[in-house]
This record gives C-alpha cells, structure tokens and sequence, in this order.
C-alpha cells in the first residue's frame, strides 16, 4: 500500500485505504481536480518570474531581481497587490458578462488540463476523444473573451474581442487539420495512447505538422506575434482593458495556463510526453530490451521529470519567441492562416493519409523515415515558392522604381512633380538595396 | 446520482431555452443559447456519446453561438438595445416550430406507442463489448465505410460547399463595384 503512495499510483492506494467503494472514486476524482487546479494556478506564479526573466536577459536587462533571490518573490508581491486593489467596474458595462467572462477563462483554461498525462498513471481523464476534447474547450474559450469586450462597454475592449473572433477562429482550422497527423499516426486520439505510439517522437516523423501546429498555438494563446488582441500600442489593452485587480489577474492567469497548456500538449503530441523513445531508440539499436516506463518502479517520477523537463523546454521556446519577434500586421494575420497555413496543412494531410495507406506498418522504419522525407520535402517546397513569390514582388516593385527613376529624369527641368518621384525613388532604394545596386 | 444530474441539466436547458425567447436583450439571449446547448452537451455525456458532446461544444458554442454574438456585435448599437417581442416573421416562425414538435412527437410517440415497441426500447440493444469499448473508432468506421453512412457524410460536405460559395458570392463586390 505505502509503496503505491511511493510511486504515484494515489488511486491504488486510496482505494487500499478506504477500499474500492463509490465514495472512495468520488473522493479520488475529487482530489485529482483540486491538486491539478491548484498546481496550474501556482505554477503560474512561477511561469510570470520566469518570463519576465528570460526576456530581460534576452534583451540585455537584469529583470526583477529585489524581491527574494533572483527576485523569485517579485509576482508573489505583485499577486498581493493584485488583490488588495479594489474591483472596479466601469459605467454602463453589462454586468452578467462583464463578470461572467474572467471565472469562464479560467474554467477553461483549467478544463483542458483535465487530459494532460503527467506520467504513466498520473491523468486526470485518459478520454478516447482526449484531443478532441481539448479543441472543443479550447473554440469554447473564445466566448469568454468576447463576453469580456463586450461587457466592457469600452471601444478599445470592442475591437480587441473583434480581432480576436477573427483570430482564433482562423487559427484554429489549421491547429485541427495539424493535428489529425499525429492522430492518424497514432490511431488514437486519447493523449495516453498517442504517448505510447510514438516509437520516434512524431516531431522527428512529421516535423512540419509539429511546426504549423506550434505557430496556431502561439496564434490561439494570444501572445506575440499574434497578441493583436491585447496590442497595447493600438488598442490599449484589448479586451481587458476595463479590468483591474484580480479580475484582470484572472485574464492574466488564464493566458499563462494556456500558454503553459500549449507546450504540455506540444511535449505530448510531438516530443513523447512522460516517454523516453529517443533512448528506448537507442537501447534496441544497440540490441537492448527497451525501458517501459509502466512497468518499472520509479517510471511515474521518471515521466513526471521527463514530461516536465519536456514541457518547460517548449515554454521556453515560446518565451524565446515572444522575446525575438515583432508583431504581425492586422491585415497580414488572416492571410497568413487562410492562404498560407491552412493549404499548408491540407497538403500534408493528404500526403501522410495516402503514405501512411501505401506502406505497410510492419516494414520498421520504413514508414517514419518516408514520412520524414516527404515532410521536409514538403517544407522546402513551400520556402521556395516562397522565395519565388518574394522574388516575383520584389521585381514589381523594382520595375515600379525604374518607372519613378525614369520620370525623375524626364521632369527634371519642372520641380513640380519632380520632386514627388524623386522621392519615391528614393525610398524604392532605401528599401530595397540589393534592388538599388542591380540597378 | 444519474436521475438527479438529469434533473439539473433539464432545468439549466429549458431555463436557458425559455430566457431565449423571453429576454429582451439580444445579447444575453444568445449567452442563454450557448448555456443551452451546454445543457445539450450534457445530455450527450449521459448517454455515453462523448464524441456527440465535445462536437456539440466545438460547433454550437465554438462556432456557431460565436458567429451569433458577433453578429450581434456588428450590428447593434452598443450595450442595452432591446428588441420588440414580436416582428412580421412570428407567424412563420410559430409554424415552423409548431410542425417541428409535431414531427419530433409523431417519432417519440411512434416508437413509444402500442404495445411491444415500449418493450423494445425499455430493452437495452445487444451492442458487442468491443464496441462499446471502442467508439469513437466505431464510429469514424461507419461514417466513411462503402456500406456505411458515407453517402450521407459526404453529401453533407457537399452542402456545405454549397453554403461556402454562397457566402462568397453575397459578400462579393458585384463587377462595378469591384472596378
């Protein structure tokens, strides 16, 4: 019985200790909801000093680093004021969505952790639609942010919700079709068994579904390059902007669960979550029996470590993301999905469906390493019509400069309209050096 | 325990289903929508169609209830507009609805009716414990097997095809304009 307790299996030994009664079940889903909720909104106490560490040491700043050691302090004093100042709800806002939209964000962001696997036995509902179940919270939880701009009776809040609608619904069709690949790999859309499938982590199999899936999630947690929903040099704040204390906190919070959401789901999809196939891959090269992790000791600490250790690199590649890149024009997100990303996956879709039909399973590495081909064959494709298209636009707009030059030196004589394209040839040249030089 | 959360999730849909119709302010008319089909979703959970359930939640709230309330949004004055009860559509609608319950109480009765079909319903069907077990692979099966439902899964596509390019075609700049 202790050694269930040891080693994770909380279940067996709750229903050792109070044997295996209704009650026992009711008390045990009970626990696992108040342990993973609390978890998640800890964590993000952590999540907030990290990120604000990491882009300070990026851009060459020191961070917060008064409170506490290394400043580790700094948001817990910052939860504290958060939540002495007073709630403040603007004139003529509407009540009912005004507050209902910051518990629905958590809600939900707290939802789809119910089909994280942490390790082997440590799931809050292994569901046989896990995935699916995921993106169905996950379109829901647009609702609270339009409630949120909405309710605010704020025009800035308006516009925000507007972009958001825009954005989320887009970017979501292309997170759907990115991953039916590892589904259609794993045959399963239960998190656990799409865990167990990956022999090679799917990254390595089908990297370009790994990377159109990793661009929706920035798009869908809002953050940069895609926070047009919260553009603070547009539109204030967003959709939060008439929020304060802990109500905004709640927004805060349900932005940083999402994000941290995203790069579990990323670890569990693409990197083999709690698994360890990379070593197991290496251990039967060399003739080894590989490791179940199910079956041995320890194997829940060591998939809680590996799934954390997992989890916390890709949310230091978001951070690393957020720190590097500006952000996306308005009128640039929704082509970018809708003539970019989407074809994008629709194509690869179409080609894992039809390799995956074509080769047999049992030929072993066979169908990963034509997978993987196929997909960088894909990738490269895609970058060279686009530096095809991007050679095409750059020779419009040279031809439109050696028109403006041509005219420059046609008007010479009257200052009039001279001077107008002469600066326009001007700044063709300005941006456009390589242009500039051929010319 | 299951009579019970069958109770509440009646009561929030009907709730919701009559504040719909009843209240005066669009948009918490349509918040009281997404509450129903919320309702909805639980129905499906009870009956053990969790693939039905979460489907409900992608496309009636996450779709469909968005699209209402931005609608909503676009159109209306901002905040506190109330809308008149009835319009020049009441009777149209009032029709639609009243044939709609008759030809959902024509099946239930139909099935509930005379003696023997009430024994055939009361009597749980022999599903295989393999399919239970398996679903959601159970049911992708069907829906695209030759045997199957795929002439009717992909007529539905087809519809919505239909739907997309009229879309297109309404929210397109006619050829002058477009000059």
């Amino acid at each position: 019985m202790l050694s269930d307790l040891l080693s994770l299996n909380i279940g067996d030994f709750l229903r050792g200790a109070f044997g295996a009664t209704a009650g026992t079940e009711l008390l045990i889903d009970a626990l696992g909801v108040i342990v993973v909720s609390t978890f998640c909104l800890l964590i993000v106490i952590f999540l907030i000093w990290l990120e604000r560490k990491v882009i300070a040491r990026m851009q060459d700043r020191i961070g917060p680093n008064r409170v506490g050691k290394f400043g580790l302090l700094q948001t817990v004093a910052d939860v504290i004021k958060l939540l002495v100042k007073e709630p403040f709800t603007p004139a003529g806002a509407d009540r009912l969505a005004y507050e209902l939209a910051p518990m629905l964000t958590v809600m939900t962001a707290l939802l789809m952790w119910a089909i994280v696997p942490f390790a082997p036995a440590l799931v809050g509902a292994d569901l046989n639609i896990g995935i699916f179940f995921f993106l169905a919270v996950s379109s829901a939880s647009v609702v609270s942010i339009l409630l949120a701009g909405w309710g605010s009776n704020n025009k800035y809040a308006l516009l925000g919700a507007f972009r958001a609608v825009a954005q989320l619904v887009s970017y979501e069709v292309p997170m759907v079709i990115a991953l039916l690949v590892p589904i259609l790999l794993a045959r399963s859309m239960s998190t656990q068994e799409i865990i167990q499938a990956q022999t090679v982590p799917y990254l390595f199999v089908v990297p370009l579904s790994a990377v159109i899936f990793f661009i929706s999630a920035l798009a869908e947690t809002g953050r940069t390059p895609f926070d047009l929903l919260e553009a603070e040099s547009e539109i204030v704040a967003g959709f939060h902007v008439e929020y304060s204390g802990m109500k905004f906190g709640m927004f805060f919070l349900a932005e940083f669960v999402g994000t941290l959401l995203m790069s579990a789901l990323f670890a569990t999809i693409y990197l083999g979550g709690w698994n360890i196939p990379l070593i197991n891959l290496v251990i039967t090269l060399f003739g080894g029996q590989p490791i179940d992790l199910t079956a041995i000791a320890l194997g829940n600490w060591i998939g809680l470590v590996v799934f954390f250790a997992k989890m916390f690199l890709m949310y230091f590649v978001f951070i690393w993301i957020r720190a590097t890149l500006p952000r996306v024009r308005v009128d640039q997100i929704l082509d970018f999905n809708w003539k970019f990303l989407v074809p994008l996956s629709l194509v690869l879709i179409l080609v894992v469906a039809v390799v995956d039909k074509l080769i047999p399973a049992n030929a072993s590495g066979v169908r990963p390493l034509v997978h993987l081909v196929l997909n960088l064959g894909i990738g490269l494709a895609t970058v060279e019509i686009l530096r095809r298209r991007g050679r095409e636009a750059r020779l419009a707009a040279t031809g439109g400069d050696d028109a403006a030059h041509d005219g420059h030196g046609h008007d010479d004589h009257g200052h009039g309209h001279g001077h107008d394209h002469a600066h326009d040839a001007h700044d063709a040249h300005g941006a456009h050096p390589a242009a500039a030089v051929a010319h | 325990m299951q009579p019970i959360i069958f109770a509440i999730l009646t009561v929030v849909t009907l709730f919701a289903a009559f504040v719909v119709v009843t209240d005066r302010n669009l948009f918490h008319a349509a918040l009281a929508m997404m509450l129903s089909f919320v309702g909805v979703a639980g129905f499906y959970i009870m009956l053990g169609a969790g693939f039905m359930a979460a489907a409900q939640l992608l496309v009636y709230i996450g779709a469909i209830s968005i699209l209402v309330i931005f609608a909503i949004m676009m159109t209306r004055r901002i905040m506190g507009t109330t809308e008149p009860a009835f319009n020049s559509q009441m009777i149209g609608a009032a029709v639609a609805a009243a044939g709609t319950f008759a030809l959902v109480a024509f099946v239930v009765f139909s099935a509930w009716g005379p003696t023997g079909q009430v024994a055939a319903i009361n009597s749980k069907p022999e599903v295989p414990q393999a399919v239970l077990d398996n679903m959601v692979v159970e049911l992708g099966r069907r829906l695209v097997a030759a045997d199957g439902y795929v002439l009717p899964f992909e007529l539905a596509s087809v519809l919505l095809l239909g739907a997309l390019v009229g879309a297109i075609m309404v929210a397109r700049p006619s050829g002058e304009e477009a000059e």
